[in-house]
């Protein structure tokens, strides 16, 4: 099925087969991403950013994708000149933003907020992070950047490592490697384990979840480490919080066990979770995973918006 | 003789076989402030019932549920059997039965959920599981399986 006009609201929205051809897709927009090459599927068309909370990768590497792409941005990127500071509802920005542009890219406070606009919006929206909620491009370029490094998702074992509680991300990253017969093996602090409803969810689709609190024994077969950021602001009071902030941290002395081709992710920015000494070691992919987020989101955009003569001039 | 423990009405709704207990949730389900001030509303709590044991019933004069109120009382009282009385016949008697979507009779138990933000929007529930009942927010997928205390 086409994604051509389609919503992107959470990962669920998007099939295993159609999440392979974003992927191959993705691969094939490096050299375009990279500037290497030109393209202009999205000459004619212009995309609304709509960011209503701080954002810097996330909106920065889709103006790049859309400029990339020969496309045109218009954009709020700060909600306390925005409309909403004047107590506009979302819904009515919505109206606003669909009339001017032909898809909306859309960041907002509160959960559910994508799916409020892509109900409202006649044009496409594409979640970039309701609240805790779904960010679906994030899950998109974390599998890339494990695909583009092993060829392959499935058989993978990826550890999981972090708040896999509050972070919501990591929940739909799970549902996706779980899609694709990834293993996971998951390491927290006891008060951030795997929420009981998303084991629920995970089990019936035959997922093998493994539990291993100790790091050095989770990294020592893992493929993938992905490490998440313990988000204060997701924490119901701060004496939780400091409970757990700065439990773990990847240094080389961790990673001293690890497979050779072991790779390190981390949706970034970090906060003291991974050191910088692991930057000049091979397993750090963080970075390539930052780059990553334009070739993909490139890839979703020409799916949504393209128009199919660009792309078989391509 | 049998004793009427509850008389009968001219016309109106009997809502019977409520859960032993929560004939006030349904009570508030209703609204009572909201009749014609001509209706009388009868309320029979830990009433014997071969089928539940115990049950409550509700019976309210000159009032005909709205398909609104009869999903909320699904929700609170699944066991519920709702009674349409006209002159003193029952005209139509069924069970509650809990459709796939459940529109603004909820509230999102998630606060920063947009459905409770100043939008012009109602709140909206899939059921996505039904034995126990489990409904998820349409908007933000958080999941509800206590609903007495989310009433709208």
């Amino acid at each position: 099925m086409s994604l051509h006009g389609r919503d992107v609201i959470s990962i669920r929205d998007l099939s295993r087969p159609e999440i392979e051809d974003l992927l191959a897709s993705a691969r094939r927009m490096i050299p375009y991403a990279e500037g290497k090459r030109a393209i202009h599927p999205l000459a004619d068309k212009i995309v609304a950013m709509a960011f209503f909370e701080p954002s810097t990768r996330t909106r920065l590497s889709f103006e790049s994708a859309v400029h990339r792409l020969g496309g045109h941005c218009i954009t709020i990127a700060d909600p306390l000149v925005s409309s909403l500071r004047k107590g506009e509802s979302l819904s009515d920005t919505i109206h606003m933003l669909t009339s001017y542009s032909d898809a909306i890219v859309l960041r907002h406070p509160n959960e559910g907020s994508a799916r409020l606009a892509a109900r409202v919006s006649e044009r496409p929206v594409i979640n970039a992070g309701d609240g805790a909620g779904q960010h679906p491009t994030q899950t998109l370029l974390d599998l890339a950047t494990m695909q583009e490094a092993f060829g392959t998702l499935s058989g993978l074992r990826v550890v999981l490592l972090g708040d896999l509680r509050y972070g919501r991300t990591v929940h739909s990253l799970a549902y996706a490697l779980a899609l694709f017969g990834a293993q996971l093996v998951l390491s927290s602090p006891a008060a951030l384990r795997l929420p009981d409803e998303v084991r629920d969810q995970l089990e019936p689709m035959g997922v093998k979840l493994e539990e291993e609190d100790q790091l050095h024994r989770a990294v020592r077969d893992a493929d993938v480490l992905y490490v998440t950021r313990i988000q204060k602001e997701r924490f119901p009071d701060e004496a939780e919080y400091l409970k757990v902030a700065g439990s773990y941290r990847i240094d080389n002395g961790v990673l001293a066990n690890a497979k050779p081709r072991l790779i390190v992710l981390h949706p970034l920015p970090r906060a003291g979770e991974i050191a910088p000494e692991v930057d000049a070691t091979p397993h750090a992919a963080y970075f390539r995973q930052a780059f990553l987020a334009v070739p993909v989101r490139m890839a979703l955009l020409e799916a949504l918006l393209g128009s199919p003569k660009a792309r078989k001039g391509e | 003789m049998r004793e009427l423990k509850i008389t009968p009405i001219t016309n109106g709704t009997v809502i019977d076989h409520i859960g032993n207990g929560l004939a006030l949730e349904v009570l508030r389900i209703i609204n009572v402030q909201s009749l014609d001030k001509d209706s009388t509303v009868s309320v029979a709590l830990h009433v014997r019932s071969g089928k539940l044991g115990w049950k409550d019933i509700v019976k309210v004069e000159n009032m005909e549920l709205s398909p609104r109120k009869v999903n909320a009382i699904a929700l609170i009282a699944p066991t519920a059997t709702i009674s349409i009385i006209r002159d003193y016949k029952v005209r139509e008697k069924r069970v509650v039965d809990l459709p796939d979507r459940i529109v603004g009779v909820l509230k999102c138990p998630n606060p920063n959920c947009i459905s409770n933000q100043v939008e012009p929007v109602e709140s909206e529930f899939q059921v996505t599981e039904r034995r126990p009942v489990v409904l998820t927010c349409a908007f933000c997928e958080r999941r509800v399986d206590d609903f007495l205390h989310h009433l709208a």
